[in-house]
């Protein structure tokens, strides 16, 4: 099954050239674009200062994309859009036209295909997600499934423009967060320590990488039966899983023993306030698949609570900080609890450290 | 691959290619396109078992709650990064996708296709893989999904004739990520396509050929509304600036304001402010720019009344990265403004990253990323270490400690 003779000399070219992606217009007015506008929801209008206008229609994907709903996409691009298309890194799909007529029947074509338009201004922009079961090797749930059932309660967020501001939802299937930063973050909690497979750990692993990558210094060199292994300090392991990427050995996952937990108030942007990480506010919900109801739940409370609370433009996190974390577990239902504390290193800086209280 | 090799002999029986997967088909329903009907329809069509085993694989992971794949090491001529290696842990129980390969391959900038490139991905991908693709990973690649490792040269020379390359993987230079950039933003203050384009370019090596102690990421956006997330993502991010007054257009505020009244101008713009430096003035509003943080708020209200300034060049955040191993860590501010013009501009910024990449790898332990070394270490050290000034931009406030020594 071996190539056969190789007769290509590899160019390491780097990115792909953006220059053949670009519409015309685009192409045209580079640099020159002076102002946009929001005409309807899922329809961006940019304006340049030749007076040219370029209309971007956004749509959602499933992000796992097969190449037969790609050729779809591309399909709709040649009918409407005079063969160009860009993705956001929210995994959208924006297509572009200058002319207005061809904007309503691009939208039905795409509705008509399954693909809802969407996504532009204080919406609900579709789910940041890792790999999960589908491809990752050290993943506690799924993250592509999670994300179509979650998107599937929230598509009316996702095609109206009626939250106080963007909402960017984000998971990931092991704690240690390829998802990043969220408006609210669903992601894995282990609860037990890792099981050690002594049998295979001094064969597939560096032991000293594995110690070094404990974030609480818990695992310790030892023999086991005859053979050097690790052992782990129950006490101060989190099961925050960082072993486990270093030594498939040092085996995380347990399909009871992986929970969900539930972030909130991370924010990239630096409009207004800076970039702010996110708190935790809701943990301990089953890992329970194919649709999670548990975690579609809980979004949903927060949410609805946003959008009651939440003034024009105010993020997720700049509601919170101007009604206070007391009000934002009232206001949602959820429950705070001692697990909510902070006890890593930095826990002093998120310790009231004032008189400041609300009753 | 490609025929109908093992149709129906496995299959369900009742004229299908698949096999069962009732708690995948759950996902079939409800409004949001299903990844999983994708993948089913694509494996009907095309009948390459390799879909076939990845379905029942992810079937058995619902049913078990647990995942089954493995690393590996697959690579092509040259490179030592760009493909993820997966093995199936139940290879025995699931033969058909005993190896499931992804290939990373970088996007263009900026994420602008056109359909006749992405077609001639498509159907390279479709000969040699599975045909299941990932637009886009996290850190921006496209992630062809599924091939078996004596396949991956020749997809790789294939794709690279057509002028794909890989992306990176490992401890070395990541893919990159920029903004729609200037192609369609008014709010873009420097080129990010044609910067990420030639400093990737210069980096090529460093993507396929991983050695230092960890990831490096970069990404480019535009403006400080950071659509690549850079700030909380990539070791150096390079966020758009302007450093003289935003431009405003008087007439257009005016307009904004009959539209919008005087209530949302105080609401929404004025008091939302964060260093409160607009005020009401004849009917419009004055900004003190001296005070302006370009957080970018009163822009995104009033795109036609108000434009980033001309001055415009780039700031540099440094150290952003994720949970792994002291915690999350935002990017901090590291050079306020730089230029960012010319091609003599770009050079610049290379031989600045350059430095900071030495610095880093002789500093750095293992699996450190540069904002673990920078707390370790110290930013005075860095700062000495790469040959930049300490400036008041860089900290919140001045220290609150007094252990530190110097020289008097």
């Amino acid at each position: 099954m071996s190539s056969p003779e190789r007769n290509w000399k590899t160019v390491e070219s780097g990115p792909y050239p953006y220059k053949k992606g670009l519409h015309p217009v685009m192409q045209k007015n580079y640099g020159k674009w002076k102002y946009h506008e929001y005409p309807q929801p899922g329809v961006l209008k940019h304006v340049a200062e030749s007076g040219d206008v370029i209309y971007t229609v956004r749509a959602g994907t499933p992000r796992q994309d097969s190449v037969d709903f790609i050729r779809s996409l591309c399909d709709v691009a040649d009918k409407h859009a005079d063969g160009y298309l860009r993705f956001t890194t929210r995994n959208n799909v924006e297509f572009m036209t200058p002319d207005a007529e061809k904007v309503q029947p691009m939208i039905d074509d795409l509705e008509s295909k399954g693909i809802p338009v969407g996504g532009t201004g204080k919406t609900v922009s579709p789910i940041a997600h890792t790999q999960g079961w589908l491809h990752c090797d050290i993943p506690a749930t799924d993250a592509s499934g999670v994300v179509k059932a979650l998107m599937d309660e929230l598509i009316e967020d996702f095609r109206g423009m009626n939250l106080p501001n963007k909402v960017k939802i984000v998971t990931q299937c092991c704690e240690l967060n390829c998802g990043g930063q969220g408006d609210i973050a669903i992601i894995v909690k282990h609860t037990r320590p890792p099981r050690i497979n002594h049998e295979s750990l001094s064969e597939i692993c560096e032991l000293p990488k594995v110690v070094a990558r404990c974030p609480v210094a818990a695992i310790r060199p030892t023999v086991v039966d005859g053979k050097k292994s690790l052992v782990i300090d129950e006490e101060k392991c989190m099961y925050c899983g960082a072993c486990f990427g270093a030594c498939p050995s040092m085996e995380i996952n347990h399909p009871e023993y992986s929970r969900f937990a539930i972030w909130v108030a991370g924010k990239n942007s630096n409009a207004r306030s800076k970039p702010t990480l996110m708190s935790l506010v809701a943990h301990g919900l089953p890992n329970n698949p194919p649709r999670w109801p548990e975690v579609s739940a809980v979004v949903k409370q927060i949410l609805e609570a946003y959008r009651e609370g939440g003034r024009p433009w105010e993020r997720l996190g700049e509601w919170v900080n101007r009604i206070g974390w007391k009000q934002f577990f009232e206001e949602t239902g959820l429950t705070f609890d001692e697990d909510m504390i902070d006890n890593y290193r930095h826990a002093r800086t998120t310790f009231n450290q004032s008189a400041h209280v609300r009753f | 691959m490609g025929d109908a090799n093992g149709a129906g002999s496995n299959g369900s029986g009742n004229g299908k290619f698949l096999n069962p997967t009732p708690m995948l088909d759950e996902l079939e329903s409800g409004p949001w396109p299903s990844f999983v009907t994708g993948l089913k329809d694509l494996a009907e069509r095309t009948k390459k078992p390799m879909l076939r085993g990845v379905m029942d694989q992810l079937e058995y992971s619902y049913q078990t709650r647990m995942g089954y794949w493995k690393g590996g090491l697959v690579t092509v001529k040259g490179y030592g990064a760009g493909i993820i290696t997966r093995y199936s842990m139940i290879r025995d129980k699931l033969p058909e996708a005993s190896e499931f390969h992804t290939m990373r391959i970088q996007a263009p900038p900026g994420l602008h296709y056109n359909t006749e490139s992405l077609r001639e991905l498509c159907d390279i991908w479709e000969k040699h893989g599975t045909g299941l693709i990932t637009l886009h990973g996290q850190t921006g690649d496209i992630m062809l999904q599924g091939i078996e490792a004596d396949k991956v040269q020749e997809c790789f020379d294939e794709l690279n004739q057509k002028g794909w390359d890989l992306g990176g993987a490992g401890a070395g230079m990541r893919t990159g990520v920029s903004c729609a950039g200037p192609a369609r933003c008014e709010q873009a203050c420097y080129d990010t396509l044609e910067m990420h384009e030639k400093v990737m370019k210069h980096f090529v090596g460093a993507v396929h050929r991983p050695e230092w102690n960890y990831k490096f990421k970069l990404k480019f956006s535009g403006c400080p509304n950071d659509c690549t997330n850079a700030i909380m993502r990539s070791d150096i991010a390079v966020i758009g600036m302007w450093r003289d007054s935003i431009q405003m257009d008087e007439s257009a505020v005016k307009e904004w304001v009959d539209e919008n009244g005087m209530e949302k101008l105080v609401n929404e713009v004025v008091s939302l402010c964060p260093t409160r430096a607009i005020s009401l003035k004849e009917g419009g509003i004055a900004i003190d720019n001296g005070n302006c943080v370009h957080c970018m708020h009163c822009l995104n209200v009033m795109p036609k009344a108000l434009s980033p300034g001309k001055e415009r060049g780039v700031a540099l955040l440094m150290g952003a990265k994720s949970t792994l191993k002291v915690g999350f860590n935002v990017g901090s501010m590291v050079v306020p403004f730089m230029k960012m013009e010319t091609e003599e501009d770009i050079e610049e910024f290379i031989d600045l990253a350059d430095e900071i990449i030495d610095w880093w790898d002789d500093n750095g332990l293992d699996h450190e990323r540069l904002g673990e070394t920078i707390e370790r270490v110290s930013m005075k050290q860095f700062l000495d270490g790469v040959g930049l000034e300490p400036s008041i931009d860089m900290v919140s406030r001045p220290r609150d400690n007094p252990y530190f020594k110097t020289k008097y």
